[in-house]
């Protein structure tokens, strides 16, 4: 019975094998590396690049990589006033985004239109491209966009995402 | 030299267009009763009298009463170190003035501005587009008659707009040309709704 207990355990591969679903690896690899595409639009960016610098650091969340081409982005972070005359350039630059894609709604304009009740602004980002996750704040504090961040992840974390590739075939 | 000494020589050199200096917390306003002429005054406001810098255009619309839009000019000179502030009245039929950007090319987008805003056209501007809303946009958002909440739009490939819920908010003043703190959104009695 020597092999058997070979294959159950062995102590010196014990710290190297980890055992999973390959869906869950997949999501784990996608959640942990997400590319932000900075949509800073208003205040909130400014707090979007507090949150990218060296006191919070985004980077211990593995998304610290923004890149202002959507070509090579992951998630969307919409950070500040969609305006009307804004919001087609929101949903022509989500569109060039690969997928799979997510995006952050941060802070109130970018989630409900905000104090904005007027003529000019969109009321949400939500009216024309797909929010995941809604932050509070006017503007948003770092710590709240970090804490949308880990949400997302979770999210991530559930994606099936065999099924889905399956499913696109 | 103060403001004005100022608006008395602008009055002298145009007579009646130019009216009596109004002083209030020291700020001198000339108001120029021919809308037409501005451009003459403030050609000779900035080569006679050396107001070299145009700070801002603003209008007013005294919706409900005629002439509807006021024009202001508020201008200063760098040497003298003088502001001084013009108004003209322009009525709604005609809503056209001659622009002054020949005089202080930073007009150029000041009154792009009030166009955009207001539409009030100035003649002769070099390039009188939209200068905040896209091209296309059919309203003068900030004219009292024009709802806080917007309009519905649609240009093609370029921008929608849809109105924004107030949802009873009380958010508008009542345009007009009654007493200010009976026409401002906190003097309005919402009725609550019941569920």
């Amino acid at each position: 019975m020597q092999e058997s207990t070979e294959i159950a355990y062995n102590s010196r591969v014990e710290s190297d094998v980890v055992a999973t679903r390959l869906d869950a690896a997949l999501s784990w690899f996608r959640k942990n590396s997400l590319w932000p595409m900075p949509m800073g639009l208003a205040c909130c960016a400014i707090e979007l690049m507090a949150t990218g610098a060296s006191r919070f650091d985004i980077a211990r969340f593995g998304a610290e990589v923004m890149r202002f081409s959507p070509r090579q982005c992951d998630v969307m972070i919409v950070s500040g006033t969609v305006t009307y005359k804004m919001a087609t350039a929101v949903r022509r630059i989500y569109d060039q985004m690969c997928e799979p894609k997510w995006v952050i709604a941060m802070g109130a304009c970018a989630s409900t239109g905000g104090m904005y009740r007027s003529y000019s602004v969109l009321q949400g980002v939500d009216r024309v491209i797909p929010v995941d996750v809604y932050v509070a704040g006017c503007p948003t504090r770092p710590e709240a966009l970090l804490d949308a961040l880990i949400k997302l992840q979770s999210k991530i974390q559930k994606d099936a995402v065999l099924a889905k590739l399956k499913k696109a075939g | 030299m103060d403001s004005l000494l100022f608006a008395h020589q602008l009055r002298n050199r145009f007579g009646e267009v130019v009216s009596q200096p109004n002083q209030f917390r020291d700020e001198v306003t000339l108001i120029v009763s021919d809308p037409e002429r501005i451009a003459d005054v403030c050609a000779a406001a900035k080569k006679e009298f050396g107001f070299d810098y145009l700070k801002d255009i603003s209008s007013v619309d005294n919706y409900g009463s005629d002439p509807r839009w006021t024009v202001v000019y508020h201008i200063y000179g760098y040497g003298h170190r003088c502001h001084l502030r013009l108004k003209t009245d322009v009525s709604e039929a005609k809503s056209e003035l001659p622009t002054v950007a020949g005089v202080w090319r930073g007009a150029d987008w000041h009154e792009r501005e009030v166009y955009d805003m207001m539409g009030i056209r100035f003649r002769g501007h070099p390039d009188l587009r939209r200068i905040l809303m896209w091209e296309g946009y059919p309203y003068f958002p900030l004219r009292k008659d024009f709802p806080l909440a917007g309009k519905s739009t649609d240009v093609p490939e370029v921008a929608f707009s849809n109105p924004a819920p107030l949802e009873g908010g009380p958010f508008v003043t009542t345009p007009g040309v009654g007493h200010a703190a009976a026409r401002e959104p906190r003097a309005k009695v919402f009725e609550e709704k019941k569920a």
